[in-house]
């Protein structure tokens, strides 16, 4: 049983990592998204809610097969690593765009009137005014997201990213211990994130404090 | 173009909104240093007419001037963005409900479009501010988030930061509705002191008495058309409309 835990150790810094990768493209593309969404091109507003409907109405194990899998069909040739990060990360882009769209619609609209009114552009009320203000809404449901997301990694483990999911599986054809390591693996998860909601938590009341 | 000689001028002024026309050809000049009030029930166009003086609501038809040089021009969007920012830098607003930011200080209220839009250093705008504050009796509070103030505190913290841009003209937008009546008179006193320093003013309120006391011109408006204008004295005593004896005869019984 000890002989496995390096290798687990080293599938959970995998899972880590592309946890990490895919928080990043996710959260690029959802400010991307929004702004789509909030744009004042109709083309652009259809554009993001083509994105969100598409990515959120189809499952996230399908759109890795069609990359993975169908990818190269069409010139896409990524190793299995790249297309999790990649399908992964566009795809909770989706989910963030609606957070950070939700986080800024909300936002009275005296606030941007207040701006605009003392001659502010469209652009600085958005960045002095309005953005600050709505940071302080999306934290807590983009930790959300972001907590799906880390879940969401184990899916990887179907186009055979060695991350964690896929590291119980393999080690159950050797030590035929299924219990025991899908319950090791369910525990690096939950370590993982519980501090990453530990860190979502303390970032929400670093903004929330003024 | 023709000539424009008053300060503040709305020509033929009109806005829809589809079917619904809620402006029908407003006309009115105000000259400098004037204080116009407009009273009229709700509904009547009364905000959205104010709201169009720096385009907040833009109009579907009409011009706005001010000062010489027409608010609502025809522009391309982007070269319409950058004149309407000069514009308003000009044209001071305070709401109903203050709109201060939230995340930001009260000098931060203040000194943002100072130090933003007009280049001023931190040092600059943090003297502008406390000149300002302490003009509505704020200077005290300087350091406190908006969440902390009264109603009437928050209105006059508003009222410094539209000052701090040193406007040519304030538009107030039932400034005193939203208040517990008794912070009333606090907002009051700081427009009648905007009023002694000859600020030009055009301000919708409810506050019979105090467009009396203040203003040189009251507009009644009713159903998107100036119904009757004149002195308080007139407006107030004995208009010449029913339709503003009838307005004033129901606010009278719904303030007792």
């Amino acid at each position: 049983m000890q002989k496995v835990y390096p290798f687990f150790l080293e599938a959970a810094w995998v899972t880590i990592l592309l946890s990490v990768l895919t928080a990043i493209l996710g959260l690029t593309c959802g400010a991307l998204g929004a702004a789509a969404r909030l744009s004042r091109f109709w083309v652009l507003r259809f554009i993001g809610a083509a994105y969100v409907s598409l990515f959120r109405g189809t499952p996230a194990l399908i759109q890795l097969f069609i990359l993975y899998f169908g990818g190269p069909q069409i010139g896409i040739q990524l190793d299995a690593f790249e297309a999790g990060v990649i399908g992964l990360g566009v795809n909770a882009g989706a989910y963030m765009t609606e957070t950070i769209r939700g986080a800024i619609i909300s936002i009275d609209k005296g606030q941007r009137e207040a701006a605009r009114t003392l001659g502010l552009s469209q652009w600085q009320a958005m960045y002095k005014v309005i953005l600050p203000q709505s940071m302080r809404l999306m934290i807590r449901p983009l930790g959300v997201n972001i907590n799906a997301l880390i879940k969401a990694t184990a899916l990887v483990a179907a186009i055979s990213v060695v991350e964690l999911t896929y590291t119980a599986q393999r080690y159950i054809g050797s030590t035929y211990k299924p219990f025991e390591m899908f319950l090791l693996a369910g525990v690096l998860y939950m370590v993982i994130i519980y501090v990453v909601g530990k860190g979502i938590a303390w970032l929400d009341r670093k903004v929330q404090i003024t | 173009m023709t000539e424009q000689t008053d300060f503040v001028q709305i020509r033929h002024a009109q806005k829809s909104f589809g079917e619904l026309e809620v402006l029908k050809d407003i006309s009115l000049s105000v000259d400098r240093g004037q204080i116009v009030a407009i009273i009229g029930p709700s509904g009547s166009g009364k905000s959205t007419l104010l709201r169009a003086i720096n385009d907040l609501d833009a109009l579907t038809g009409g011009e706005i001037w001010l000062d010489g040089t027409r608010v609502n021009k025809d522009l391309p969007h982007r070269q319409y963005e950058k004149h309407i920012n000069e514009m308003r830098q000009q044209i001071g607003m305070v709401f109903q409900h203050f709109n201060l930011f939230p995340h930001l200080t009260v000098r931060e209220n203040v000194t943002m479009a100072p130090m933003l839009l007009k280049g001023l250093s931190k040092d600059e705008a943090n003297a502008l501010a406390e000149e300002q504050l302490d003009h509505v009796g704020m200077l005290e509070r300087i350091d406190y988030y908006p969440s902390q103030l009264s109603g009437g505190q928050k209105q006059r913290v508003a009222i410094a930061r539209a000052l701090a841009m040193k406007p040519k003209l304030m538009l107030f937008d039932e400034a005193t509705s939203a208040l517990d009546p008794e912070l009333v008179d606090e907002v009051n006193q700081v427009m009648k002191t905007l009023a002694e320093e000859h600020m030009t003013m055009i301000i919708v309120t409810h506050e019979m008495d105090f467009a009396a006391a203040v203003c040189d011109r009251v507009l009644f408006m009713d159903k998107g058309v100036v119904v009757e204008e004149g002195p308080p004295e007139v407006i107030f005593k004995k208009p010449t409309q029913e339709r503003t004896r009838e307005f004033l005869r129901k606010h009278i019984e719904g303030a007792k």
